[in-house]
């Protein structure tokens, strides 16, 4: 049996998918937060049965990618979850009408169930369920309350005969409905509404946004570079590098298995960004220099979202997002590729248009430098000075700015308006905050690790076969004489394909100028996305769009690249 | 002709209240509309409206919804 949750974006569908399945999804405050669907199995009496988290959707006509899926998952599923937002009744029964319509079993989860009290919502459950002819049970995903009892209903799903109707008569139908199961009393707006509308306002709005975002980063940097300095430097000089040397002494102090696993020593010390060996680059790169990044972004980010910020900042950017081509919605899957660009990618989907989407994706993968190669940037260019980080930032901007407006011009089409739901504000329990921040940096660790020793060992045994040299000697004019990079910088240009944060330690040992290091910085995020990018950018743009967005990327990557290097 | 009364939604006023008299746009973007609730005859309050032909904020059954600047330009609202 295939059970589908259903229901308007951002009521919960996805809270309750974690609470029937025991599998943990990221759970969000904004519209669009789950653009693909997850399955899980549920225990339904003796039987397993299949749980879907499908993407949310207003209408069964669809309007956007995420809700295409929606409406394509309905047609395998056997028993629909309705999930609706109890505090707001009217719209979310629009798509219920519609999954009664089509004479599927229904059961009504009325989520979102506490907070009806607060906000002086009283709902007359037992009439509701007369009307509706199905269960109907309230449920609080975040605390669980209401879960057992939709368990016990499920089998109870029905689905009584409804006439197909049009549009105007579900509303008059919806209208008919509320009147006789919701009374709402009067009450006072509390201070996070008024902050909230305070958010959406030109002065006050602007104001916050700035607050938000500077001090955003600062926590971001102030997080990350704490951990690196007080935690993971003391743990890797202290305690790891006197273990690696004792290795390396027993290793014969060199030779081809010590260059793989220990690297190469300078003056008989362990040099952790420098050596390039399994267990030191191959550690301290993903887990002293890269890892407080991805805790201290993804905390903060993972705040932002919950809280409810993001969709507010989509209000505020979408007159300035309208000259790239996209609306303000598009800053979302835009600040997600501030932490990975694969989710990202993915995140375009809650735009409208295809033209949309191969704009956002290709800006993207261009501009928008993941958290990785970012912790990359701030810990070596960072170490020239402050200016040459700001110069790495300054130019991406640019970029993002001048590329979007070409594309815009270039690109047929046009971009359609913004339309998007702002929920409430919400203080979110720390509880949901950590665990969503647990799930996005185990998933760094899971699928950065692997691919980064796996690049190390590969970079030594290509170093060592003399691969490198002759590439370098290959692409010598373009690199040096283009980018004014010494000749075997080709070879960390190359390894970014497999992984940015890795290619750009491969600079480390080449003694750059820190314009150089701006320029090999630049470059890198720019060309070739990494190859977890490139996968999910040729499944979601398709051959020919995938194929036009590397054309752009190496482009803008050789001339942005060859201008810095003449003005700097 | 429009009524003397009714304008377009990005001429109201913030705090103001009123009613959606008309959608002058096409299927799809009444279809979107409509799938937020927004359709003739429902009770709105707008909440602010950005600078510089930025999107309209409003309130609809306790919900807020923001609307860019050329959508919220079609839609013809009667103030109270």
């Amino acid at each position: 049996m295939k059970i589908l949750l259903m229901g308007n974006p951002n009521v919960g569908k996805s809270a309750i998918f974690s609470r029937l399945t025991g599998i943990h999804v990221v759970v969000s405050n904004y519209p669009g937060t789950t653009v693909s669907y997850t399955q899980g199995f549920m225990k339904l009496g003796e039987k397993m049965a299949e749980v879907i988290d499908v993407p949310g959707t207003y209408t069964l006509e669809p309007t956007s990618e995420a809700e295409e899926i929606a409406l394509q998952m309905l047609n395998t599923g056997d028993i629909v979850v309705n999930v609706a937002n109890a505090t707001n009744l009217e719209r979310n029964l629009y798509l219920t009408l519609q999954l009664l319509e089509r004479g599927i079993p229904v059961v009504v989860a009325l989520n979102m169930w506490d907070d009806t009290k607060h906000l002086g919502i009283h709902i007359d459950l037992d009439k509701l369920r007369e009307l509706l002819g199905v269960p109907v049970i309230p449920t609080v995903a975040v605390t669980s309350e209401g879960i057992k009892e939709l368990v016990e209903n499920i089998p109870q799903a029905t689905s009584p005969q409804t006439p197909a109707r049009s549009r105007n008569e579900r509303w008059a139908t919806i209208g008919g409905i509320i009147d006789q199961v919701q009374l709402i009393t009067h009450r006072h707006h509390t201070w996070l509404e008024r902050l909230a509308d305070a958010s959406v306002k030109p002065l006050t709005g602007g104001i916050i946004a700035l607050a938000v975002l500077a001090s955003a980063f600062m926590v971001v940097r102030f997080i990350g570079e704490s951990l690196i300095s007080y935690v993971l430097d003391p743990l890797f000089n202290n305690l790891w590098a006197p273990v690696v040397l004792r290795l390396s002494d027993l290793m014969g102090g060199g030779g081809f298995l010590h260059d793989i696993v220990v690297g190469k020593l300078a003056n008989g010390e362990v040099n952790f960004v420098e050596s390039f060996g399994l267990l030191t680059t191959g550690l301290y790169v993903p887990f002293a220099m890269v890892l407080p990044y991805i805790v201290s972004f993804y905390l903060v980010l993972g705040l932002l979202e919950d809280i409810g910020y993001l969709p507010r900042l989509a209000v505020l950017m979408d007159t300035i997002m309208h000259r790239l081509g996209l609306h303000g919605y598009a800053i979302i899957p835009t600040l997600l590729g501030l932490g990975c660009n694969v989710p990202a990618v993915l995140a375009t989907r809650i735009l409208e248009s295809k033209r949309e989407r191969f704009i956002a994706a290709t800006l993207i993968s261009i501009a928008v430098p993941c958290a990785a190669l970012q912790a990359m940037i701030l810990g070596l260019v960072g170490a020239q000075g402050a200016q040459y980080v700001a110069m790495v930032y300054g130019t991406l901007l640019v970029v993002w700015i001048i590329l979007g407006i070409i594309l815009n011009r270039l690109v047929r089409g046009f971009s359609p308006e913004l339309l998007i739901e702002i929920p409430p504000y919400r203080l979110p329990p720390w509880r949901t905050v950590l665990q969503k921040l647990w799930m996005r940096t185990y998933g760094f660790l899971a699928e950065a690790i692997p691919i980064i020793l796996g690049a190390v060992v590969v970079i030594n045994i290509l170093y060592i076969l003399g691969v490198f040299d002759a590439i370098a000697n290959f692409t010598a004019p373009v690199v040096t004489g283009l980018l004014g990079l010494p000749k075997e910088a080709v070879t960390a240009l190359a390894i970014g394909f497999l992984r940015k944060d890795v290619a750009l330690g491969m600079l480390a040992p080449l003694a750059l100028s820190a314009k150089q290091l701006v320029v090999g910085s630049v470059v890198l995020a720019m060309s070739f996305p990494c190859i977890a990018t490139f996968v999910v950018l040729l499944r979601e743009l398709g051959v020919v769009n995938m194929l036009k967005a590397a054309g752009i990327m190496i482009a803008t990557a050789l001339i942005v690249g060859g201008i810095l290097n003449l003005i700097l | 002709m429009l009524d003397r009364k009714q304008i377009t939604l990005t001429r109201m006023q913030p705090g103001q209240s009123g009613t959606v008299i008309q959608i002058q746009g096409g299927h799809g973007m009444v279809n979107r509309l409509s799938a937020l609730g927004i359709v003739p005859g429902k009770r709105i309050t707008k909440i602010s409206s950005m600078l510089m032909r930025g999107p309209v904020t409003i309130e609809v059954d306790r919900v807020q919804v923001a609307i860019g600047f050329g959508m919220a330009n079609r839609i013809i609202v009667e103030p109270d």
